[in-house]
């Protein structure tokens, strides 16, 4: 199976992308080595520590538990697609404010995974929203500051909604 | 194509255990297959009093599908104890099954619901009963070759309730302990009580005779002879993160706390 190479066409961060690849080849790799997006990272390389998320059709997924060939046809989001969206500023911005971002590593899983959280629970409790991250590991912040940072863009999240 | 493919060959569903050890190169198959198009191997939907859930049904479906609240409670009530948001994404309940891995919440769904299941090899197909097809540690009764195609669970019956809880360090984490309990219960008293511990043996593990200690007490009065029951005849294995004797605790731990939302319920 190592040797074999495929040959897929799939759509990441709203670009259509075809490449030749080894069967064997990871998601992250694939997006890491040949697409140059780095955003994403390998750490446990077992599913554990979020910091591989992406969104495979909208929904969240680990990136280190997929292979690329898997996704022939399928939109991928990284962080830089979401990023350059604008559909993760505010938490962003608020992540940024509340030091819910030191050393930066699990970032892109964290915002991947608040925003997904905050698209299904408009109002989520303190616990609701450690409950949802606890498939991210951080190990500078001590998670407070990023509980405060989800915490106060789901009520401005809110607030946006009541006034339009 | 698996039986073609022979021994060396794996079945790549959701992939949310497969692929980890596969990365960890604790497994290194000569060809994986992916079952994911197969369309056989989904849906959701009730027949003649059954609930046939496919194979490929992922864990995010089993906690939000109405039909899966409704017909059979105890599924729904567990898959949110189910790792993280993510990996319920993908997982799927067929892949659970069939890795048979002794702190999973769905096995002792399916045993504690008297599932059965329908596997097919290339000699045709064949049913199982849930409890007789988890044998180990990571070990079922599917042979080289076979397939899990779908699972079939009989409805609940409105008065029968479930409770499901799990003890873990930290949420998404392995069960250190876990109870999937369904009783009847009939004037206020309870009947026909199955329990079904996991994270504290090899496989799932029936309490049958702390479950007939139950049957025709009532739920607000405790365990009771319930409880002498579990501890002579539940045999925790130990394993690093907690011993037998703490797990063993927990068992009771849990029983109490499931008598008292079926009281409650």
């Amino acid at each position: 199976m190592s040797d074999d190479r495929i040959f897929i066409r799939l759509i990441v961060n709203g670009e259509s992308v075809a490449r030749e690849i080894p069967a064997r080849l990871n998601l992250v790799d694939f997006l890491r080595d040949e697409l140059g997006l780095t955003g994403t990272r390998w750490s446990c390389e077992h599913g554990v520590c979020g910091a591989c998320t992406v969104l495979i059709n909208g929904e969240l997924a680990r990136g280190c538990l997929v292979f690329a060939v898997q996704l022939e046809g399928c939109h991928v989001e990284t962080i830089e697609g979401l990023s350059r969206s604008g559909v993760l500023a505010d938490l962003q911005a608020v992540f940024q404010r509340r030091n819910a971002v030191q050393c930066g590593f699990c970032s892109a899983g964290m915002l991947l995974s608040a925003d997904a959280l905050l698209r299904e629970n408009h109002a989520p409790s303190r616990a609701e929203i450690r409950e949802h991250l606890s498939g991210n590991y951080c190990r500078c912040t001590g998670y407070h500051a990023i509980v405060d940072a989800v915490a106060e863009v789901a009520a401005a999240r809110a607030v946006k909604v009541k006034a339009t | 194509m698996l039986d073609r493919e022979g021994e060396g060959a794996r079945l790549l569903a959701g992939g949310q255990s497969l692929v980890p050890a596969l990365n960890m190169r604790l497994l290194s198959p000569a060809s994986l297959i992916d079952i994911n198009g197969v369309a056989e191997l989904t849906g959701i939907a009730e027949r003649d009093g059954v609930l046939r859930l496919g194979a490929l049904t992922r864990h995010a479906a089993l906690a939000s599908s109405p039909e899966i609240a409704r017909l059979a409670p105890l599924v729904a009530q567990a898959a949110p104890f189910i790792a993280h948001a993510a990996i319920r994404n993908r997982g799927t309940l067929g892949g659970s099954l069939a890795h048979a891995d002794p702190a999973a919440e769905l096995p002792a769904c399916a045993v504690a619901l008297d599932a059965e299941f329908e596997v097919a090899g290339a000699h045709g197909r064949r049913r199982v009963k849930a409890r007789d097809f988890f044998t180990g540690i990571y070990q079922t009764n599917l042979a080289p070759g076979e397939i899990l195609v779908a699972v079939e669970i009989p409805v609940s019956p409105p008065a029968r309730r479930s409770v499901f809880l799990e003890l873990a360090r930290r949420q998404g984490d392995y069960a250190l302990c876990g109870l999937a309990l369904a009783a009847e219960i009939r004037d206020g008293v309870i009947a026909d009580a199955r329990a079904v511990y996991f994270g504290v043996g090899s496989k799932p593990v029936e309490t049958a005779n702390t479950a007939l200690a139950l049957d025709g007490k009532r739920p607000g009065d405790g365990p009771g002879a319930a409880a002498n029951a579990l501890e002579a005849e539940l045999e925790p294995l130990g394993d690093f993160n907690a011993d037998a004797a703490m797990k063993g605790h927990l068992a009771q731990v849990l029983l109490r706390r499931a008598l008292g939302r079926l009281d409650a319920a």
